[in-house]
């Protein structure tokens, strides 16, 4: 993919986050050496693209007591994952929904989506949610909670043109 | 962990995982809404970020629109073996996220990499590295995301 060497420098200054002062696109700006108002027009474009989901709070889980984190699995019937997909992304609890490859014999799961809560019950609960959501549907479910963060690196855009 | 979160900076918190508006002066937009100066919003950002309320507070960029390629990976890993596997697993920089699961497939990870070709040539290390096999679940459509923590 062809990136502007000057939006490379804009996503590579904000991947760690934004200055935390009133008119943060202008610190932005002075250090990419462009105007602010540049600044906010190629952020603007890069939403528009979808390179930029959105701007604003990552909140952290575990200092909100959501302590309790688990990948639930479906078994889904082809012609229906996507629109039943659909409804279980859109649910308040669920951070993320994917459809993915089964991996038979063993797996034999093609929806994916990732349930918090303050406990194992109330995640046990979401869960039963989303199996209502599903009905017949679903052929089978699993959970896997999560045990233990073994690496979590976030983005990390390379200095060198892609 | 226990903190005493005002009610106010739950507002905040809400508040803030919503999109920020692409203007000059953005948290004066949330200053008026929330009946509050434009510093002390900034103020309060910056305090909950240095406590660890926040994780982070910028643009969130899909790096798959940024031309990666990404693919969710699983593993069995024995549980006598699983600190080898760990070592041996962890120290490729393609692995950019790695959790533990209970299940039989124990090792979750993400990898990260330039290509869609990098991704089969990296699976294909770890599985000549450890002996074991490793499970390919690339991403074929993700659905619409509204996951808001309520603080």
């Amino acid at each position: 993919m062809t990136m502007d060497p000057t939006d490379r420098t804009l996503i590579e200054a904000t991947q760690a986050g934004l200055p935390l002062v009133p008119a943060p696109f202008a610190v932005l700006a002075e250090t990419l050496g462009i105007s602010e108002a540049e600044v906010i027009d190629r952020l603007k474009h890069l939403k528009d693209r979808g390179i930029i989901r959105r701007i604003g709070a990552a909140p952290n889980h575990y200092r909100l007591g959501m302590t309790a984190n688990g990948m639930t699995v479906w078994d889904v019937d082809d012609g229906l994952v996507d629109a039943l997909g659909e409804r279980v992304g859109a649910l308040p609890f669920v951070s993320h929904s994917y459809r993915r490859p089964r991996a038979l014999p063993d797996w034999p799961y093609n929806l994916f989506a990732m349930v918090h809560g303050a406990s194992r019950e109330e995640v046990q609960a979401k869960r039963a949610d989303i199996a209502a959501l599903l009905g017949e549907a679903c052929h089978g479910s699993d959970i896997l909670f999560s045990k233990r963060i073994l690496k979590k690196t976030g983005l990390r855009l390379r200095a060198k043109e892609g | 962990m226990t903190y005493d979160l005002s009610e106010l900076d739950r507002r905040l918190i809400n508040r803030l995982q919503d999109d920020l508006p692409l203007t000059s002066h953005p948290f004066a937009v949330l200053a008026a809404e929330m009946e509050l100066s434009e510093q002390e919003v900034v103020n309060r950002v910056r305090r909950l970020r240095d406590d660890g309320l926040l994780t982070r507070f910028g643009p969130f960029f899909d790096a798959e629109a940024l031309g990666g390629a990404f693919c969710l990976c699983a593993m069995a890993v024995p549980q006598e073996r699983f600190e080898e596997v760990l070592t041996k697993v962890n120290a490729h920089p393609e692995v950019a996220h790695n959790y533990e699961r209970e299940h039989r497939l124990n090792m979750w990870f993400v990898l990260a990499t330039e290509s869609r070709a990098t991704i089969a040539s990296t699976a294909a290390s770890i599985e000549r590295e450890t002996g074991l096999e490793v499970l390919l679940f690339p991403k074929e459509r993700e659905f619409f995301i509204g996951f808001r923590v309520n603080a």
